[in-house]
């Protein structure tokens, strides 16, 4: 492990992302939007309240996994990833690069999202702020992880895009959002016990709802962290230092 | 410890599939150290998958690869090993100095290091271009920049003049036999016949086999010509009589 290559890295993912502002403005514009037509098309305060945290911790899963898939994906593709592996870089200090850098635009985002939300959209949290951009960075480091793991698997930047919607729409009609996951059929309701976004779902709402710090609340995020360890393992495993 | 006087690469009976068809067919050579080892042969011969076998990157068959007296791959040679696909491996989302240091970082490289191999190319002047907007020979210099780091011992140049207009190749092949008289080993394959007077050594190919290994005068000798475009087909003539 290498802490210099890892800050090195995470801070090439984020110069590599100054060189495209448009990516950039899309990273953090895109959900913000996404919120403000939310609050309208809903139109109704109560429910605004309830949904909104809901979405904050969605946004970054989806936008982070689509991004990071098609980093690696790239990566791979132009031979960057062979020489890295090549030299003396160990696989973790390159995931943990991604994640700090990764990460640190998952913040931006949220926290962009976020003032947009309680300011000018009226969105009323009872629940710590603090505890709820935690649990949304932690949701966009979920995203990057899967991403990273899913990305092993395409072979072209044109599958690494359909792994998004393959990946992330189930989950996302199962996670609770659009039916409450003890009303659905039990299959149903088995199927998103095993889904890592239902408890980054239910988290965001239970951090949204009461600023304590509830055992539903602990749990969730225990499960998600280690989510996220347990893609990053496996993303590693996916990284090889022999090809054929 | 690494055995200093023995060849910079041995190889022994290496044999390598790749997609069910074997493309390297029991090849056995020796590289000698401090000089320009010159691995020519048409595409498809088995140069680029030869090369990655030294590195260390391609999942091999049987056979053995020393390289610098360790097994190829070794963790121990990951900073003693420069090495430049055929492909541009660096990053077009990053300028050539963004690229340099990164690179430089990941490898232990001194500070100033990017500048100076960025002067050994002639790059010095596109340094702050983007990778997506240099030109196909300057990228493949970038590329080349990115093997010069950290001063390795063995340099591995896959097609490195491709695409090169006769001046800068000129200069490159200056700059592979100024580092080969400091005492670095290279090994840099192409398929341009006229490159391989150049070299110290030639190891010439020919779906997958060694038709010729010796100095370009030997080998002229051999085929009775002074032309070695000429001597490649009548070794290859000579081959093919001795099968029959």
């Amino acid at each position: 492990m290498s802490p210099a290559i890892t800050f090195a890295t995470a801070g090439r993912i984020l110069a590599q992302l100054r060189h495209d502002r448009r990516t950039l403005a899309l990273l953090v514009g895109v959900p913000s939007l996404l919120m403000i037509l939310l609050r309208y098309v809903i139109d109704d305060p109560a429910s605004f309240d309830r949904l909104g945290p809901t979405l904050l911790g969605i946004f970054p899963f989806v936008v982070m996994f689509m991004v990071t898939s098609i980093t690696t994906q790239r990566e791979r593709a132009t031979g960057t990833l062979e020489r890295l592996m090549a030299g003396p870089l160990g696989k973790f200090d390159l995931l943990l690069g991604y994640a700090l850098g990764f990460g640190a635009v998952a913040a931006a985002q949220v926290a962009v999202v976020l003032a947009i939300s309680l300011t000018w959209l009226g969105l009323n949290v009872a629940g710590s702020v603090g505890t709820l951009v935690l649990v949304a960075v932690l949701d966009s480091l979920l995203g990057m992880a899967l991403g990273l793991f899913f990305s092993a698997f395409a072979r072209t930047e044109f599958q690494a895009v359909q792994f998004m919607p393959a990946v992330v729409l189930p989950q996302s009609l199962l996670c609770g959002l659009i039916v409450p996951r003890d009303a659905m059929a039990s299959w149903l309701e088995r199927l998103s016990d095993v889904m890592p976004l239902s408890y980054a779902v239910e988290a965001m709402g239970e951090a949204a709802r009461t600023a304590d710090l509830t055992g539903v609340l602990v749990r969730d995020i225990l499960i998600v962290a280690g989510c996220v360890v347990l893609s990053l393992v496996l993303g590693a495993a996916t990284l090889r230092r022999r090809t054929g | 410890m690494m055995n200093l006087s023995g060849p910079a690469v041995a190889v022994r009976d290496l044999r390598v599939s790749r997609g069910g068809a074997e493309v390297l067919r029991g090849l056995t050579f020796e590289v000698p150290r401090g000089q320009v080892t010159g691995l020519l042969g048409p595409s498809g011969c088995g140069k680029t998958t030869l090369i990655r076998s030294i590195v260390g990157v391609q999942i091999v068959g049987s056979g053995e690869v020393t390289v610098l007296g360790a097994p190829a791959g070794s963790p121990a040679l990951r900073r003693k090993i420069g090495y430049s696909t055929q492909s541009a491996a660096i990053y077009r989302d990053l300028t050539v100095l963004e690229n340099l240091r990164y690179f430089a970082k990941v490898l232990g490289a001194g500070k100033g290091d990017a500048e100076r191999v960025l002067e050994e190319v002639g790059l010095a002047g596109a340094g702050d271009r983007l990778g997506s907007a240099l030109s196909g020979g300057q990228l493949g210099r970038a590329s080349l920049a990115v093997a010069l780091l950290g001063s390795p011992e063995l340099l591995l140049l896959d097609e490195p003049t491709v695409g090169l207009d006769p001046v800068l190749r000129q200069d490159l092949w200056r700059l592979f036999q100024s580092l080969a008289e400091r005492g670095v080993t290279l090994v840099v394959s192409s398929h341009v016949m006229d490159e391989a007077a150049r070299c110290h050594r030639l190891i010439m190919l020919r779906e997958g086999e060694i038709l010729a290994d010796g100095a370009p005068g030997e080998l002229r000798e051999r085929a009775g010509t002074v032309d070695l475009e000429e001597a490649f087909l009548r070794l290859v003539e000579e081959r093919a009589e001795s099968v029959r």
